[in-house]
This record gives structure tokens, C-alpha cells and sequence, in this order.
């Protein structure tokens, strides 16, 4: 029995001694819990809420382009597109397996997607296909039991009614590029899968985007949402009212037919580009979701380059345009007079040097003046001005006509062009500058590079006399006026103004061809040299390969007195300035300052707009 | 006339519910019932938000309670002496059913645990909570205590074999529970501290051993995952992270009954099994937790109670390892949820949703009713 009473009391001791291991072990994890719960509360609290919230955001619209009647040169349109969220896609190969079958999907599609994948978050949604047909959803909806996380979702589409009409103005958006992800404010990019690839779309990219709005979504563990808690609503992109007209498009393109070149129009009073025309062009549409290689190949394989903007990223020859520019120099520098004569024979020589510069005119033009030797685009007669000033002085006189620099137009891509001087000479080429040379750059051949662009700003200055604007497209844009050209003598323009005038007004003139007009017009044509005859040899245009032949140019503005258009017009291989080039410029300033071919020419507000769909 | 007036009165004197007089016809405890009631209906009130209000399950554990409740009123009623008598026999049926289940058993979730009756699915290894301490009990009241070496060698036999063949299964949550509830048995026996010690010892000596063979890569990864459940975060530490994240925003007064995100938005889971804790603890704040655990507290000091006041060794041993039993459910559970332990598949006794696990813990509890109440007989003999 004391044996048993021992036994009752161990038990008793061990029961005592488990009780509090117990009290003590409970309290631990109380202790573990109160850790939890209020040292670390703040910290949970926070994880439960990221865990319960998402946050989406809500593109915004883009802003709309609109020429300056109003008429939309770039728009947004629904069109519905395939979706996947990669966090609720099962099976991913499966998916895109049975997505290539029921839609049909090409490579490209598949890699451009496969690349978004690796780069994107697995809650965000990634386009696969864009523009589905009605047949497209309808096998969509009838597989999507079997294709978890794919949607169709209704989004805007850029689309440009105009086509290649206003291509290489406006440019075009595109799918944001693994480069550019890499340089833009994705914040600002959040929920937007395009950014403006080329012109206007590209330049005025922050403006036409808008800003991205968010929303607040509280969403279970698989990622579904169930409801909206906040929403911060996207701010739209601004629209952009241009001063490009459609129409003066429409006539410029079909007044270049099937010549390769460009044709710009300004308004010399304000710098407004009316009309900013390169051809061939190409249909901007087909890059808004992906250009397929195909078709990009096609475009690129093409020997006449259709994507290459020939009005602001091609330098050319300016050729005989530079004339009326280089006879105010002359002016300027008080090295001719305008009752100045010279004889003008067949060539001119350089002392010490047998090397013959010819004119274009094989006979030469005898005694010319200044008016003369522009309106007869006198070789001889320039070649020997360029000669007395020098390159270095005709080099800062052109700079003043926004040569050898760029506009600054509101387009990406602008090409400076070059008006050479000994110094760029010696720096970029190691050499020393020939006499020689400047001659050459006294008829705007030779090192001499510009831009339609250029030509057409150097035209409506001319058109001001002195007086000239920045280049711009967007109309809201206050004009910004640049410095105006101060010459000692007002006459010095009107020497000068009236050669361009007799260029085709005068039975002398070059552009004769082009005369009559109801208004006045004053031009310089030009012929930009692509192939150089030898010395011995004439040049035969029909001897020659296409391209080979010169480019052709022709700069004008109207009316006369109170000019409302400057014209450049650059027709490459079009061989003859005054032949080809001026009357595509007739045809471009009729149109503006008669509205004949705008009204005449089926090209209505109503034709154009509707033209360029599809 | 009168006589049979008289005989009508005394019948329905004898018809007069007297709490009293019928909890002891009981034979049951009314600490424990009032205890183990609330916790049941904690419980159902936990699940009732974590299985998302989803009303056929609570029906389904209705069901469960009212069946954990026939049973423990049934085991109150049976006297400590015939389970006794039982013990070796029900053991061994026990150990029968964990071979048979090794051999035709059903798999389920990657381990093979259930033994298909066809009419019923169930765990034999939760007959043997049950069975080993009592085993263990029937053992050591024949030998003289405290026991020798040879009965410590015996009792120990006793309970590696069950304790073995369930980790075969595998499952490493009731094998643990089961060698625990038979190494109580020999604890309250009055095993010497020296033998303790050495079993302290030798456990971590074999630490490695055991590592390295005796689990699973599953179990491994478990293990893991608590040293460092950021590791991995998606797959084995997803589990104890989300239950923190539960817990922690819970913060001191909860975030209020069914308002469980963690839970509610699927981001918990096993929101009403394993992981009730969590759920609960994120609903009803530190207060609610304190609240809890002191039930739970009250509860195995009242069976360790039970045990002190035994009239016989067996039921001194059984009573108090049962309790004890109940207290390692409680601690592994929630030391689980809480991030203390590893991941094992232990639920939160009587809270959690689903399982024989309830069935058999009530049947325990009837049986730890059984010896206090029969007392008075015990005594007597």
C-alpha cells in the first residue's frame, strides 16, 4: 500500500509538472501570436492588403489628328483583339497551340508575343492577335471552356483614314519595341501597348498620349476581381489640329504622278506647312499592329524606298534655286550691282587653271545683268560671283536662309543638309578647298545638300523678304518668327524678286511654260546634277538611264505682291527644273489660290475622306 | 384507488428531471461537457466562415458533432474496467487494421491512410490514439512501479510498432501524436528523469539518423520551408506565409467574424481544416486567441485533474495521457499556423472542420469522463 501511495504521488508530481509545461508552452505560443499580431501587425497588415488589392491601369484614349478643314487624318476605331493573362493560363503551349489553330496565327505573331511574355508581369494582359474577324470570336467563344485566361477584349485601334496620303506628315504608332521600353517612363506607358513610331504620331507623342488613369481592384488568390475599390479616371490625349490640307495634299500627290520626289508648301506668312508630300509613300495602317515580315519586306526590298521621307530626310542638289539667294549675297557684299553686266560666254576659267565650267546653255547668254542671269539661270554668271566671294561668305549668307540646318519643323528625322565652307572642309575631309569647288557651289551643286523642306523655308523667305518662320504643322502652335534677314538696301530684294519673277513671267524666263497664271508668280527652277558629263562630252538626256538623269527643281511663290504660298517641288531624275518640276508647283499653288483642282478635281472634303479607308 | 395514485405520483416524481440526478446517470463531467461544448461551438462558428458560409458542410459537421457526442455520452457510460479488460484486444484489432491498410489501403492526397469499408472510409490510425496509451496503461498496471528497464524495453515495443507502421503510411502528424500519447503513459508512470534524459538525448542523437532516412523529401521540404518559408515562396512556404500574413493583420481585436480576406478570398489554404487557427485568429484578434487557448488550457487541466483523482493506475495513466495527448494536438497545430513548427497534418482538436480526428477526440474525452464518474464504484471495490 505505501508502495501504491508512492506511485499516487509521482503520478501527482508528473501531473503538476506536465499542467505547467503546458501553461508555459501554451504561453509561448501566445507570445508567438502577440509577436504577430502587434509587433509585427503593421507589417501583415500591409502584406493582406497587397495580397487583396491589384492595381490596374486605364489607358487613355489618343488625341485625334485632324487636317485644317477638320477632316481626321488619324482616328481611333474598336477593334477587337485576343488577350492572355499568363498567371491564369493553365498550360501556355497547349493554349498558344490551340489559339495558332483556331486563328491562324503566323510566326511573327507568336514570337512578338513570346517576347511581350518574358518582358511583361503575369497578371498583365498581353495581346496576341489584333483586328479579329466576327469569325475569329464566334470560334472563341465556343473554345473558351478549353482556353482559361484568353479574353477578348474591345480595345481602340489607331487608324489613318488617309492612308498614304499623309503617311510620312503623320506617321504612324506601333507596338512599343523592346528598345523603347527601355527608355520610356513606363508608369506612363501602363496599360498602353502603342507609341508613335514616325512623324506628327512620334514628335508630338506626349501630347497625344494623355495620361494613364488606375483603378483599385480588390481580387481573390486566383487573380479574379471582384470589385472596384478606387478608380482614377484616364485624362485623354489632346487632339491635333494641323494646318496640312488634305486637298493641297491630294493635288501635290497627283501633281508629282509617278515621279519619285517631294513637294512641300508653306505659308510664308506664318510658317504653317500646307502640304508636305514624299513619294512613293506606303499605307501607315499596316504598321499599327505589327507589320507582318512580309509586307515589311516588300517595303524594304523596294529599290524606291517608300518609307524614306525624301521631304525632310533626303538632302538633294539644290541646283539653279540657290541663284536668287546667291545674288543677294552678291548684293549684299557689294560685289554686283543690279544694273551690273558681265559677258557670259559658253564656260568660265579660273586663272591658271584650263578646267572648263560650263553653262548649261551651250552657246552662253552673252551680256547679262543680274535679273537676266537669274531669270536665265546664267551659270557663268554666278560661277564668277561665287568666285569673287568665296565660300566662306557664301557659306553665312545661306546659313541665314536655313540652309546647311534644320528647320526645326515639329517632325522627327530632319536632315541639316550641307552648305560647305573650308573649315567643315578640312575638318571632315582633311583637305584643303579648291577654288574650283566654290564655283560649283555657286550654281548649288557640288557639296551643296538640301532638303525639300529647306527649299521650300529659303522660298518663303524670299516671299518675306527676309521675314521667316519656323516650319510647323500643328496649327495651335504660335508662329515663332525667326531672325529676319536685314539687307542695306530694300532694293537688293526687289533685284532679286523680280529675276524669280521673270523667271516666268518674262519671255526670257526659264518657266516661261508656267506664265498666265491669274496670280503672279515668281519660281527659279533647277537641275540638280546626278551623273557629271566630261569634259569632252555633252549631255543627252535620252542617252541616258532613268537613273541617271537629273533631278529636276523648281521653288515658287504667289501672288507676288502678297504672297500666300511657297512652293518647293523635287523631282528626282525628273531631268528638267523649269520642264517638270514647274508645272507640278502650278498645278500645287493653283489649287491653293484658285481652289480649282479642290474644287474641280473630285477631290472634295467628302471624297478625300472617305478615299483613303480600307 | 389511492395506491395506484400513489404509485402514478412516485412515477412521475421519478419522471422530474433533476440535472443532477441525470448527469450523473450520465456518467459525464459537467466541467468538461460545458468546455468541450463551447469549443465545439467556436468551431462550428470558425468553420461556418472559413469554408466561405458554405452550408453543406456545416450540416456535414453537424453531423459530425452529433455523432463526437453519441460517442462520448456511450463511452462515459462504459466503466473504466471494461476498457481495461479491452485494451490488449483492441490494440491488436488496431494493429491488424494499420498491416491491412498497408496492404489494401486507399490513397489519398499522396499518403495511403484510409481503409475503405465500402460503406465507410476511416483511419485505423486513429483507433490506435486511442489504443496505444491504453495499451501502454494495461501493461504498466501489471508491473510493478516505477517501471524497470525490461517493462520500459516492453512498453516502448508496444509503442514503436504502431507508431511505425503509420509513418509508413506516411503520415508523421498522427505517428507523432500516438508515440507521444504512449510515451505519456510511461512519463505519468513515473519513468525515471535519468531515463528521460537519455531519451532526450538519444532523439537527438538519432535527429540526423532520421533525417536522413526516416522522412520523406515531402517532410524534408516541410522542415525547410519553417527554417525559411521566403525560400520558396510559391510552393511549401506559401502555406505558413499566407497564415502569418492571416494572423499578423488580425492584429488585437480581429478584423471581426466572417471578415477573414486571407480566407475569404482564397488566399489561406485549408482555411477550415489545418489552418482554422489562422483564420480564427485573424477574425478575432490577440483576445480572441488568449480566449482560446485558456479554454483549451482549462480543458487538459481538468483531464490532468481527472487523472490526479483516479481510483485505479490505469485509469490514472489513461486519464493523464489523454489530456496530455489533447495538449500536443493543441501545440502542434498552432505552433504550425504560427510558423513555430513544421508543416505536419495535424488539425486544431474539436475546431477544425472535417476527419475521424473529432470522432475519435470525443470518444477520448467520454472515456476520460468514464474514469472520474465511475469513481464511487472503484472506490467501493
Amino acid at each position: 500500500m505505501e508502495d501504491e501511495a508512492r506511485v499516487r504521488d509521482i503520478l501527482l508530481r508528473r501531473a503538476i509538472f506536465a499542467g505547467l509545461v503546458c501553461f508555459f508552452v501554451l504561453a509561448g505560443v501566445v507570445a508567438r501570436v502577440v509577436w504577430l499580431q502587434v509587433t509585427a501587425h503593421e507589417h501583415f497588415t500591409e502584406l493582406a492588403e497587397k495580397n487583396r488589392t491589384r492595381s490596374e491601369p486605364i489607358p487613355p484614349s489618343r488625341g485625334l489628328i485632324y487636317d485644317r478643314n477638320g477632316v481626321l487624318l488619324a482616328d481611333n476605331t474598336p477593334s477587337f483583339q485576343v488577350e492572355l493573362v499568363p498567371e491564369q493560363v493553365k498550360d501556355m503551349d497547349a493554349t498558344l497551340a490551340l489559339l495558332t489553330e483556331i486563328l491562324g496565327l503566323d510566326e511573327d505573331e507568336l514570337d512578338r508575343f513570346r517576347k511581350a511574355l518574358k518582358n511583361g508581369r503575369p497578371f498583365d494582359s498581353i495581346p496576341l492577335k489584333f483586328n479579329l474577324s466576327e469569325l475569329d470570336i464566334a470560334r472563341l467563344a465556343v473554345e473558351r471552356p478549353r482556353l482559361p485566361g484568353v479574353e477578348v477584349q474591345a480595345r481602340l485601334t489607331r487608324i489613318y483614314p488617309q492612308a498614304g496620303l499623309t503617311a510620312h506628315a503623320v506617321g504612324y504608332v506601333g507596338r512599343i519595341s523592346e528598345r523603347e521600353m527601355e527608355t520610356i517612363d513606363r508608369e506612363a506607358y501602363e496599360g498602353t501597348s502603342h507609341i508613335g513610331k514616325t512623324g506628327l504620331e512620334r514628335f508630338y507623342e506626349d501630347r497625344l498620349r494623355g495620361k494613364v488613369g488606375s483603378r483599385k481592384l480588390e481580387v481573390d488568390a486566383h487573380g479574379r476581381s471582384l470589385r472596384i475599390l478606387e478608380e482614377t479616371p484616364a485624362t485623354p490625349g489632346e487632339d491635333l489640329h494641323l494646318s496640312l490640307d488634305v486637298r493641297l495634299q491630294a493635288a501635290a500627290e497627283a501633281a508629282l504622278g509617278d515621279f519619285l520626289g517631294a513637294i512641300v508648301a508653306l505659308d510664308p506668312r506664318n510658317g504653317e506647312v500646307l502640304a508636305f508630300v514624299s513619294r512613293p509613300t506606303f499605307d501607315p495602317n499596316l504598321f499599327v499592329n505589327g507589320i507582318r515580315s512580309k509586307d515589311y519586306r516588300a517595303l524594304m526590298d523596294n529599290p524606291d524606298r517608300p518609307l524614306f521621307n525624301r521631304a525632310l530626310s533626303a538632302a538633294y542638289p539644290p541646283g539653279s534655286t540657290v541663284k536668287p539667294m546667291m545674288g543677294l549675297a552678291g548684293l549684299e557684299y557689294g560685289l554686283i550691282t543690279p544694273e551690273y553686266r558681265m559677258f557670259a560666254g559658253p564656260y568660265y576659267q579660273l586663272p591658271n587653271d584650263d578646267h572648263h565650267y560650263r553653262d548649261w546653255r551651250k552657246g552662253g547668254h552673252g551680256w547679262v545683268d543680274l535679273d537676266h542671269a537669274i531669270a536665265q539661270s546664267c551659270d557663268v554668271y554666278f560661277y564668277d560671283l561665287a568666285y569673287r566671294m568665296g565660300i566662306d561668305r557664301l557659306h553665312d549668307f545661306a546659313l541665314n536662309f536655313g540652309l546647311g540646318r534644320v528647320t526645326g519643323v515639329d517632325l522627327p528625322s530632319e536632315v541639316a543638309g550641307l552648305v560647305p565652307s573650308k573649315d567643315w572642309k578640312r575638318a571632315t575631309k582633311k583637305q584643303a578647298w579648291y577654288p574650283g569647288e566654290t564655283l560649283i557651289a555657286g550654281i548649288g551643286q557640288g557639296f551643296m545638300l538640301s532638303t525639300p523642306l529647306q527649299l521650300a523655308q529659303m522660298t518663303a523667305t524670299l516671299a518675306q523678304r527676309g521675314a521667316s518662320y519656323r516650319p510647323h504643322l500643328w496649327r495651335d502652335a504660335p508662329p515663332e518668327a525667326l531672325p529676319v534677314i536685314k539687307l542695306s538696301k530694300a532694293s537688293f530684294w526687289d533685284a532679286a524678286l523680280g529675276g524669280m519673277e521673270h523667271v516666268v513671267n518674262a519671255d526670257y524666263g526659264t518657266a516661261k511654260r508656267i506664265k498666265n497664271a491669274p496670280y503672279l508668280i515668281a519660281g527659279k527652277s533647277g537641275t540638280a546634277q546626278v551623273f557629271t558629263v566630261k569634259q569632252n562630252e555633252t549631255y543627252n538626256a535620252k542617252g541616258l538611264n532613268k537613273k541617271l538623269l537629273d533631278h529636276a527643281v523648281f521653288i515658287a511663290f504667289a501672288p507676288v505682291d502678297a504672297p500666300r504660298i511657297a512652293v518647293a517641288a523635287f523631282v528626282e531624275h525628273g531631268s528638267s527644273g523649269s520642264g517638270v518640276a514647274a508645272p507640278m508647283t502650278r498645278k500645287v499653288m493653283d489649287a491653293w489660290l484658285l481652289g480649282e483642282t479642290l474644287d474641280k478635281n473630285a477631290v472634295t472634303l467628302d471624297a478625300v475622306t472617305t478615299g483613303g479607308r480600307e | 384507488m389511492s395506491a395506484w395514485r400513489e404509485k402514478m405520483g412516485s412515477t412521475l416524481a421519478g419522471l422530474r428531471v433533476d440535472e443532477g440526478v441525470l448527469l450523473r446517470w450520465l456518467k459525464l463531467d459537467p466541467w468538461l461537457v460545458f468546455a468541450l461544448l463551447l469549443l465545439l461551438g467556436v468551431g462550428a462558428v470558425t468553420v461556418y466562415s472559413a469554408s466561405h458560409q458554405n452550408m453543406s458542410q456545416m450540416v456535414n459537421l453537424g453531423a459530425r458533432i452529433g455523432m463526437g457526442l453519441v460517442l462520448m455520452l456511450l463511452m462515459a457510460r462504459i466503466p473504466p474496467t471494461v476498457y481495461q479488460f479491452w485494451s490488449p484486444w483492441l490494440f491488436g484489432f488496431g494493429v491488424l487494421l494499420l498491416l491491412a491498410v498497408e496492404l489494401f489501403g486507399h490513397v489519398g492526397k499522396g499518403a495511403q491512410r484510409w481503409l475503405d469499408l465500402g460503406f465507410v472510409r476511416f483511419q485505423p490510425a486513429e483507433i490506435l490514439k486511442l489504443a496505444v496509451p491504453m495499451m501502454a496503461a494495461w501493461y504498466l498496471s501489471l508491473r510493478a512501479l516505477p517501471p524497470r528497464p525490461l517493462d520500459i524495453l516492453m512498453a516502448l515495443l508496444i509503442i514503436a510498432v504502431p507508431m511505425g507502421l503509420i509513418m509508413l503510411q506516411p503520415d508523421l502528424g498522427t505517428a507523432i501524436l500516438v508515440g507521444a500519447a504512449g510515451m505519456f503513459v510511461l512519463f505519468l508512470a513515473g519513468l525515471s528523469w535519468k531515463y528521460i534524459a537519455g531519451f532526450v538525448v538519444a532523439l537527438a542523437g538519432l535527429l540526423p539518423l532520421l533525417w536522413q532516412f526516416g522522412l520523406h523529401d515531402y517532410q524534408r521540404q516541410r522542415v525547410l520551408t519553417l527554417l525559411d518559408p521566403e525560400a520558396d515562396p510559391l510552393g511549401t512556404g506559401y502555406h505558413i506565409i499566407q497564415s502569418k500574413i492571416a494572423i499578423g493583420s488580425g492584429g488585437v481585436s480581429g478584423k471581426g467574424w466572417l471578415n477573414s480576406t486571407q480566407s475569404n478570398l482564397d488566399f489561406l489554404p485549408e482555411g477550415h481544416t489545418d489552418f482554422i487557427f489562422a483564420v480564427f485568429s485573424e477574425e478575432f484578434g490577440l483576445v480572441g486567441v488568449v480566449l482560446l487557448l485558456l479554454l483549451y488550457l482549462f480543458i487538459i487541466l481538468r483531464g490532468l485533474y481527472i487523472a490526479v483523482q483516479a481510483p485505479t493506475v490505469y485509469g490514472r495513466l489513461v486519464a493523464g495521457s489523454l489530456s496530455l495527448s489533447f495538449f500536443v494536438y493543441v501545440f502542434v497545430n498552432t505552433g504550425m499556423v504560427t510558423g513555430l513548427l513544421p508543416v505536419v497534418g495535424v488539425p486544431l482538436p474539436l475546431v477544425s472542420y472535417g476527419g475521424t480526428a473529432m470522432v475519435t477526440l470525443m470518444a477520448g474525452f467520454g472515456m476520460l469522463m468514464s474514469i472520474h464518474t465511475h469513481r464511487p464504484f472503484m472506490a467501493a471495490r
